[in-house]
């Protein structure tokens, strides 16, 4: 395993799930509970020191039964280390603590995610949509439910050269 | 009067001052100010609400999202090579970059080597794109804080690269040459003969702008000590590019992560002190003269060779032999509308775009479709520290503070 990731299973021996290691990216799974510990402590302990947000990112997967996944990458400038960390969240009880404490740009980055996949975050100074209208009520765009082509009230337009009349 | 006092002090009556009670007692609110989504300065359609006490700002709130399109859910239907054209439409000033970043986060899914030559071109095209896009910045930033003249330098001269970009692809902005594996077409001689003769053309226009700006005292005025953020505040609010380094991190994936040609390049990368607008200025300006560099040293360096990857299952066949091989054309097509298979898993990859760090965030599952793609645009991430930065300026600064970011609608708003 990589020494982050062993760094970070013994550090938080319940909240950690798996590591994975891919093209060289190394991404930590941790429990919902966990989350914010374990950003924490990677942005403050002196040796992993994320001092860098990169992007919040969010991903859905209807089938399984704790259905959204939520990614955090952060980057580290003194070190020159990425950590990718995810936690997945129920879609009955989509809330993860926010991160706004400990990067500041979580605000907008976590905002986005809950714009486009509904998912709420604690704690976070101001939860609203942010690139839909603040009036959108067709749910979420980026959810695998939702159609591309969209969906409410453009569903009921008459069309001017329809074949079927 | 220092900086930081300029900042901080808003001016209110002293109560506590023996004048006080001789004044009339005048009734103050707080304004509110829609700054937007049709002033010209916000490059595309951007809303800010000011709230005002007197002419200066006490919380912005920046409204977003009038140019979004759903990029990222488009992507989710198409395949990987269908993706390329939406990357053009994200920042349509600097499209060659967009491609290169995209093309190189697929390339880092599919772990294919692009060959010599094709990483060559590649830096060489994205370097002048990120002149172009520093001209861009350059001109428009000036012109929005009443500077106009070297509007007029700086977008001569970018046409010059627009036709070479024309000649090279046959579009001027919306460019789509880089390819997955490698670009779409290789330099003509008289191209190749062209760069060389901007080469010799270009640096003496850069000074060129920097005694109109650097002679003109209200725009220094208008740029020394605006937008002022320390380094700590910018990392944490994820700042990347000219307006990270501004405040002296040396941060640029160029040199933390080398990718294509750089490492085979020298450059330095400028950093500036103060992380104030003028230093932001300053480290483009710099950029442009690196660039050059980067140029020219692509031109000497490179040698004949094949322009895209070896990989027949995923990158696309030669354009001649599509057009007179029937399995060339079948492979093709079956790549455009199907896709190549691509692995299971999830890899990030971002590169330094003239903005900052763009970034890919790939999640496959298989098959030919990206399950997910998300897009870190850095225009987007500046636009959360606008609050914070614009916290205590006049209204006017306000300008000046989209400018700083070189912000563009398309990207931010995806």
């Amino acid at each position: 395993m990589h020494p982050i990731a062993e760094k970070i299973q013994s550090r938080f021996p319940e909240g950690f799930v798996e590591a994975n290691e891919w093209r060289g990216d190394l991404a930590i799974t941790v429990k919902r509970e966990a989350l914010h510990d374990v950003c924490s402590y990677i942005r403050k302990d002196p040796d992993l020191d994320c001092d860098y947000m990169v992007h919040v990112s969010s991903v859905d997967w209807p089938d399984d039964e704790e259905r959204f996944e939520v990614v955090y990458e952060v980057y580290s400038i003194r070190k020159r280390h990425r950590i990718r960390i995810k936690t997945r969240v129920p879609e009955h009880d989509c809330l993860v603590d926010s991160m706004t404490d400990i990067w500041m740009g979580a605000d907008f980055m976590e905002r986005e995610v809950f714009d486009m996949m509904g998912i709420r975050f604690n704690h976070h100074p101001d939860l609203r949509r942010i690139l839909m209208p603040d009036d959108y009520t067709e749910g979420y765009p980026l959810r695998k439910d939702f159609p591309v082509q969209g969906k409410g009230w453009r569903d009921t337009f008459d069309f001017l050269n329809d074949p079927s009349q | 009067m220092k900086l930081e006092d300029q900042r901080t002090t808003v001016y209110k009556v002293d109560p506590s001052h023996p004048e006080t009670e001789s004044l009339p007692t005048l009734r103050t609110e707080e304004l509110l100010l829609n700054m937007g989504p049709q002033h010209p300065s916000t490059h595309g359609v951007l809303k800010v609400i000011l709230e005002l006490e007197g002419e200066r700002i006490v919380k912005s709130t920046p409204v977003m999202g009038f140019l979004h399109r759903g990029v990222e859910k488009l992507a989710e239907g198409g395949t990987y090579h269908q993706f390329i054209p939406h990357t053009d439409r994200l920042d349509y000033v600097c499209a060659m970059y967009n491609n290169f970043a995209y093309c190189r986060a697929v390339e880092k899914l599919m772990d294919i080597t692009v060959p010599d030559r094709a990483e060559y071109l590649r830096t060489l095209v994205a370097e002048v794109q990120r002149i172009i896009g520093h001209l861009f910045w350059l001109g428009t930033q000036a012109l929005d804080i009443g500077a106009m003249t070297v509007f007029f330098y700086t977008f001569r001269d970018r046409e010059i690269l627009l036709d070479w970009f024309d000649e090279l692809c046959g579009a001027r902005l919306t460019t789509s040459w880089y390819r997955i594996g490698g670009v779409e077409r290789d330099f003509t001689p008289s191209l190749t003969k062209k760069v060389q003769k901007f080469l010799d053309y270009f640096p003496p226009k850069i000074d060129e702008y920097v005694v109109f700006l650097e002679k003109n005292r209200i725009w220094l005025a208008r740029t020394r000590g605006v937008a002022v953020i320390s380094a700590e505040d910018a990392l944490s609010f994820g700042l990347s590019g000219p307006t990270l380094r501004g405040s002296g991190v040396d941060y640029d994936l160029r040199k933390y992560e080398p990718y294509s040609a750089y490492p085979k390049c020298e450059f330095s990368v400028p950093v500036g002190k103060n992380g104030d607008t003028y230093d932001r200025y300053w480290i483009r300006i710099e950029e442009m003269r690196e660039s050059i560099k980067i140029v020219q040293q692509c031109l000497q360096q490179m040698e004949p060779g094949p322009i895209m990857a070896e990989v027949p299952s995923v990158t696309l066949p030669p354009k001649d032999r599509v057009f007179t091989n029937l399995e060339s054309m079948i492979q093709q097509f079956k790549l455009f509308s199907q896709g190549f298979d691509a692995p299971a898993g999830e890899i990030y990859c971002g590169t330094e775009a003239h903005k900052g760090e763009l970034g890919f965030y790939i999640v496959s599952t298989g098959g030919g479709q990206p399950y997910r793609l998300k897009i870190r645009a850095p225009s987007f991430i500046h636009m959360g520290a606008f609050d914070y930065m614009a916290k205590g300026y006049m209204i006017a600064d306000a300008v000046t503070i989209f400018g700083t970011y070189d912000i563009v609608m398309g990207e931010c708003d995806r």
